[in-house]
């Protein structure tokens, strides 16, 4: 098990737990009781019935055909899309809330920057009649209107984060203060596979129901389970995570992660954390991270809010370094490109984030018995606006 | 002998400490506060490293950490500013920031910088025993440089008992699950923690942090403790006046 987590937390030399002692007794709750939590027999059938009747699982695995003619290799898509609330992201909210249910929380706080994870987490407190408090960078909020309307309505309180850059890192942080300051009533869901151990094995867990289903379907489809590529984006991670999981450990599955390039990996606009960060701390755990020579963070940019992180999650800082996973990369502009090439040849308007993963098809030189299985994480509906704009400028 | 452990020593009680975030107001502010400091017989001061992501920190060091980066303080401004304090003051300074910093200089470059700047002491709130004893330790130690470790109202007797065999300077008890300068005044059910601690007998010294803003809040620290210490009411003090070098001298609370 060279790819998971070990007992301390660390994915080789990445994870752990850095946090302030102040978080201590709530991580550590966690870290001693998640797995057990996860494989009881009760976390288990109330996890596979609301994913199945509430979430619409299994999504469909779905073989593209034109796409699959534009680039002479059959191409799957993981249609993550379809899921309630319009990406993965709710994979990972249902399973956490039923934890901090099982850990009798009252009070739930999680950080989003889009907003995807944020109305993920509010749909979950709405459902299981809980309080919930989302920490969104000021910024985000200008930006992300409709999400923040979707969370209120959900009965959330949308709270702006006004330090430092006011975006996704410092909605984290915000969201770390609030849980030092509430100790015992509290649980922070967080929505990626970042952070202090256990979360990063935790999300990729509860994530991990995407590969699951991928094999099976595969499997069904073709008569083998394993794909010869998996493409994922990579933010914090958690989408990749889940569709990479199963097939960590088969090496003849090559797994492709793509970054956010923003306005090149050359320029100082961009979230390809793995080409310009090296290790650090960021949010509780070692991993790459976008810094300057003193250890400052460098704040990201991407055009897409999803990926917009200045670092990765431990365990892809780790399948990189390993050369575990190939890294690739796609500018804004490869990224609207690919999202308005799959939305003509397949009627599929992919999430922004999603089409950094379809930019890279052009860039991979296929061999003649491959079979690739690219994971569409989310819709395009929040991405509209982004869209239109670009279409409006061709 | 470390010239924490000697004050500790010397003085058992009320021993006051003072946090300020390096580089605010002013890049060159560093010299002038430590002067005013030892002129007003501060036990010893903690110098803040400034952070873009200090998670344990309330608006007020963040604000001043945001305004110190802006300013264009770093490490090595820093280092240089303390090696030449060390001739114009002779007030101990411990350093206090956050993990990725340390790293990212480089553990051994850091520690070499420390001991030319004479600080012998060093608090890294993110750094928990678990990876200190595992990573860290061995090189901190080699440099003569000591940890300092945070306990907390929630933190288990077993685990504080461990803190306190790892210490060897004093430990920071912080006064309540918050981040720093979020409360105003103590009450009952942070006393009935202080006594816990207290009744304890612990080897090392305690010093009372976060939330520690006045007069009343230092003495009943002090009860409870060595000493306590002072950071947000500070940074404060400093934001709001443009003479706080002079009006920090009626601010005798802490003798």
């Amino acid at each position: 098990m060279k790819y998971k987590v070990d007992k301390n937390g660390y994915y080789g030399e990445f994870g752990g737990a850095f946090i302030p002692e102040l978080l201590y007794p709530n991580v550590e709750e966690l870290a001693l009781n998640y797995e057990r939590i996860i494989s009881s027999e009760a976390f288990q059938k109330e996890y596979i019935q609301l994913l199945k009747d509430y979430v619409g699982r299994p999504t469909p695995l779905y073989f593209a055909k034109r796409l699959s003619e534009k680039y002479h290799v059959p191409i799957y898509l993981k249609r993550e899309d379809l899921n309630h609330t319009g990406a993965h992201k709710i994979n990972n909210t249902i399973g956490q809330i039923l934890i901090a249910k099982h850990l009798g929380k009252k009070r739930i706080i999680a950080e989003t920057g889009a907003g995807q994870h944020g109305v993920a987490t509010a749909t979950v407190c709405a459902l299981m009649n809980l309080e919930c408090v989302v920490y969104m960078g000021a910024v985000d909020i200008e930006r992300q209107a409709p999400n923040v309307a979707r969370m209120k309505m959900l009965g959330a309180t949308v709270i702006p984060a006004k330090s430092g850059s006011q975006t996704l890192k410092d909605a984290t942080n915000e969201a770390i203060r609030d849980w030092i300051g509430n100790p015992e009533d509290t649980y922070y869901l967080i929505g990626s596979v970042v952070g202090p151990h256990p979360y990063p094995d935790m999300v990729a867990k509860l994530q991990s129901v995407i590969s699951e289903e991928i094999k099976a379907q595969l499997l069904e489809k073709t008569g083998t389970e394993f794909p010869t590529k998996i493409i994922a984006c990579v933010g914090g991670g958690s989408n990749a995570a889940g569709a990479f999981y199963h097939f960590l450990e088969n090496e003849n599955v090559e797994l492709i992660a793509v970054e956010a390039a923003g306005k090149g990996v050359e320029t100082e606009e961009t979230a390809a954390t793995s080409q310009v960060g090296d290790m650090g701390i960021l949010h509780g755990s070692k991993t790459l991270l976008m810094q300057d020579e003193f250890g400052q963070v460098i704040e990201p940019y991407s055009i897409s809010a999803g990926l917009d992180y200045p670092g990765v999650g431990p365990l892809h800082a780790h399948l990189f370094q390993s050369k575990r996973a190939t890294f690739l990369n796609a500018t804004d502009m490869e990224a609207l490109e690919a999202a308005l090439e799959l939305t003509r040849l397949e009627g599929i308007i992919p999430a922004l984030e999603s089409a950094h993963a379809l930019a890279v098809l052009s860039k991979i030189n296929f061999k003649k018995d491959d079979v690739v299985v690219l994971n569409l994480s989310g819709r395009g509906d929040k991405d509209l606006a982004t869209y239109q704009k670009y279409l409006d400028h061709e | 002998m470390n010239k924490l452990n000697k004050i500790f020593k010397e003085k058992k009680n009320r021993i006051s400490s003072l946090f300020f975030t390096a580089g605010f107001p002013t890049l060159d502010s560093t010299i002038p506060i430590l002067k005013t400091l030892e002129k007003n017989k501060i036990d010893f001061v903690e110098v803040g490293m400034p952070y873009s992501d200090p998670m344990a920190d309330g608006e007020t060091i963040q604000n001043s950490s945001k305004i110190a980066l802006e300013n264009g303080m770093n490490l090595d401004i820093l280092f240089s500013q303390l090696e030449k304090a060390k001739n114009e003051v002779s007030i101990p300074m411990v350093l206090m920031g956050y993990l990725n910093q340390v790293l990212k200089y480089g553990v051994d470059k850091f520690c070499e910088r420390c001991k030319t700047c004479g600080i012998e002491t060093v608090i890294l709130p993110d750094l928990p025993i678990f990876e200190y004893e595992k990573f860290y330790k061995e090189k901190f130690e080699k440099y003569g440089i000591q940890n300092v470790f945070l306990i907390t109202p929630q933190t288990s007797e077993e685990r504080i008992r461990k803190i306190d065999a790892l210490s060897e300077t004093f430990i920071y008890v912080v006064a309540s699950a918050s981040i720093t300068g979020a409360k105003s005044s103590i009450s009952e059910k942070q006393i009935s923690y202080f006594e816990r601690i207290q009744k304890m007998n612990l080897k090392n010294p305690t010093m009372i942090g976060f939330g520690i803003s006045n007069k009343e809040t230092f003495d009943v620290a002090c009860e409870y403790a060595n000493g306590a210490i002072i950071g947000s009411a500070f940074i404060k003090m400093i934001s709001n006046s443009e003479n706080y070098m002079e009006e920090f001298q009626d601010w005798n609370f802490t003798k």
